[in-house]
């Protein structure tokens, strides 16, 4: 082996040209795809993360999936209802501090009550349309990042005075109101408030941001016009990715409908995946671009060693031997680029994590770069497979080849 | 001059022919024996088939009938791994272009075979290496790369390669055709001290009858038959 490999690097060596463009042909391929599945597979984590961030792991509605069974049904085998009627007020959760303490009860994680209502804010003249979510201060910080994400004033001063409200910083731009104004809510079933802005809020996304208002759970209520509703239990747990599972628990065990942030966004996962396919795809091909170069480098030295390769054979070096040297140098030439390629696609992930990203719908950030082992790993292993095969090709065709043929052909 | 001995090749009614269409007769019906301690002589025409006698001694090429015996043993059955492993083992190879590796230096070029048969050590290769240099006057430049050194140099290098792993038959296919005369003298007398002193069969393939009349015995091929 060590003759083999004697050889193959005296090849490799003696032709720095044509080795030089072997290597970087293979480093740019790892180099590019070590890039781009750090850019791809970052801004999918970045994207997950705000997602998880901004919304509680785990919802659950005062809604139940399938509408529950009458006692008719039981009572006569009904096999239609009809003329009943849509109550005016929303169900709520029907005990909902009781089945709080239940969840709690085996939970890895944190729950809150809240009641989500819809209101129209009227300041200076101006209206607009907000989320408005009652929520228990104390118990919130728990269940989401609402505390890190007021921007003036504090959680607690919804304590402070009566009917306090805090706002999204860009809903209050909107209406023009700052911390301290006084602002009039107005819900669909009439009920009119007149609350007072003590902080503002900013989570980073637009849509949060400029919808999104939140106060103590009784001013929701009032807002309501139903006292004592709680209309949604907001739930973080510890490991996200078992959200769906424990979702799929505290359904079977309230019979409430309970949405993890996977199925609120399985579209938007499902489009990751179809994203990651492509990724990979385009790092394939970029990688076996990058083989053709090894092909060819591989084929010349090959071709020029023709005669090499016939004094080898005659003075009685076997076949496999011959084939096994000029296989090492498409390795070693794929192994040199590789460690190449791992080192500029390191520096470009380092480059472009310096490039400041602006969206529409997020703050401006630094391109998200995900750094892991195995992007190196994935890279590396495609670009020695294709190399190998790119070597191999050629070396087969030079080890079966003749010497006689050879030898005469050189006298 | 020591007495012709055992048989270490044997060509029994060997034929050659090539091309699949056209067939092409290199060699026709022949049978040699070549013996340890005798320098034999290949003369004959150009495309007489000198050279293809001698790659069939070599076992470089396979007859398409007849058989070939070396050292008693048949190599009509054995596979290419088999018949490397005589050439690495018994047989040395000397050619008219001198065919050194020309990345390696001197000393790599005939270390090769050693190293490939894998018997010795690397201090033990590179003192029988350096040694083999200095019998044959080239002492000290073990080295030089090939295109350091003159076209008698490099053949010298090529025959202490052949004789790197101490073969009994040297097989030499024009070795002094790309030659001057003093340098081919030197070749020649090397080849004759070869067999006096130790014992090893040469055959020479030439076109040289000077040189081939200073061989022990000659055989001159026509239109791929044994003339002589």
């Amino acid at each position: 082996m060590r003759l083999v490999l004697d050889i193959a690097l005296t090849h490799v060596i003696s032709r720095v040209r044509q080795t030089l463009v072997g290597m970087l042909g293979v480093a740019m391929g790892v180099g590019f795809s070590v890039m781009m599945a750090a850019l791809m597979e970052g801004s999918q984590r970045d994207f997950v993360t705000q997602l998880v961030d901004s919304l509680p792991h785990i919802t659950v509605s005062d809604e139940r999936r399938s509408p529950p069974r009458q006692p008719a049904e039981d009572a006569y085998a009904a096999v239609e209802f009809s003329g009943l009627r849509t109550p005016v007020t929303r169900a709520g959760i029907k005990n909902p501090y009781a089945i709080i303490a239940s969840i709690e009860s085996w939970l890895d994680g944190a729950v809150a009550p809240s009641v989500a209502s819809r209101a129209v804010i009227r300041f200076a003249g101006r209206d607009t349309a907000a989320n408005v979510t009652g929520i228990d201060p104390r118990r919130e910080a728990a269940v989401s990042k609402l505390p890190t994400q007021i921007r003036q004033g504090t959680l607690d001063s919804l304590y402070k005075s009566s009917n306090a409200i805090i706002l999204g910083d860009k809903l209050a731009a909107r209406i023009g109101a700052r911390v301290g104004n006084t602002i009039t809510l107005a819900s669909g079933t009439g009920q009119v408030l007149t609350c007072t802005v003590v902080a503002l809020l900013h989570t980073g996304v637009s849509q949060s941001d400029e919808t999104q208002a939140f106060t103590l759970i009784k001013t929701a209520q009032i807002l309501a016009g139903q006292t004592a509703l709680v209309n949604a239990i907001r739930v973080r747990v510890r490991d996200i990715l078992e959200a769906r599972e424990i979702a799929a628990r505290i359904e079977a065990q309230t019979g409430y409908k309970s949405v993890s942030w996977q199925e609120a966004n399985e579209d938007l996962l499902s489009a990751f995946q179809i994203r990651n396919f492509v990724m990979y795809t385009v790092v394939g091909a970029i990688l076996l671009v990058a083989s053709f170069g090894t092909y060819n480098i591989i084929s010349t030295i090959t071709h020029e060693k023709t005669r090499d390769i016939a004094i080898m054979k005659s003075l009685g070096l076997a076949e496999g031997t011959v084939r096994s040297i000029f296989f090492v140098e498409a390795i070693v030439i794929g192994l040199a680029g590789t460690v190449l390629g791992w080192v500029l696609g390191f520096l470009l992930c380092l480059a472009l994590g310096t490039i400041e990203f602006k969206s529409p719908f997020v703050d401006a950030t630094r391109l998200p770069m995900y750094y892991t082992p195995v992007h190196y790993l994935l890279a590396a292993s495609v670009a020695l497979v294709a190399s190998g095969i790119a070597g191999y090709l050629p070396a087969r065709k030079a080890a079966s080849a003749h010497p006689v043929e050879i030898i005469r052909g050189a006298s | 001059m020591s007495e012709p001995q055992r048989p270490l090749i044997e060509l029994r009614r060997v034929t050659k022919t090539i091309g699949d269409g056209v067939a092409t007769t290199l060699v026709r019906d022949i049978d040699v024996v070549i013996r340890s301690g005798e320098f034999v002589a290949v003369t004959g025409p150009s495309g007489s088939g000198k050279s293809s006698l001698l790659y069939l001694l070599g076992l470089l090429d396979v007859p398409t009938s007849g058989e070939v015996l070396v050292e008693g043993r048949s190599a009509g059955n054995l596979g290419e791994p088999e018949r490397a492993r005589i050439r690495l083992e018994t047989l040395g190879f000397v050619f008219q272009f001198h065919f050194l590796l020309p990345e390696f230096s001197a000393l790599a070029n005939v270390t090769l075979p050693m190293r490939a048969l894998g018997r010795l050590d690397d201090a033990a290769m590179r003192k029988r290496g350096e040694a083999l240099l200095a019998s044959l006057g080239l002492e000290g430049q073990g080295h030089k790369l090939p295109g350091q050194m003159s076209g008698g140099q490099r053949q010298r290098v090529a025959i202490a390669r052949a004789l790197a792993n101490e073969p009994h038959v040297i097989l030499a296919d024009e070795p002094t055709g790309n030659l001057d005369t003093r340098s081919s003298e030197q070749v020649l007398a090397i080849f004759r001290k070869l067999v006096d002193e130790t014992g090893r069969a040469i055959v020479m393939v030439t076109h040289d009858l000077d040189l081939a009349a200073r061989a022990d015995r000659q055989i001159r091929v026509v239109d791929g038959r044994i003339v002589v």
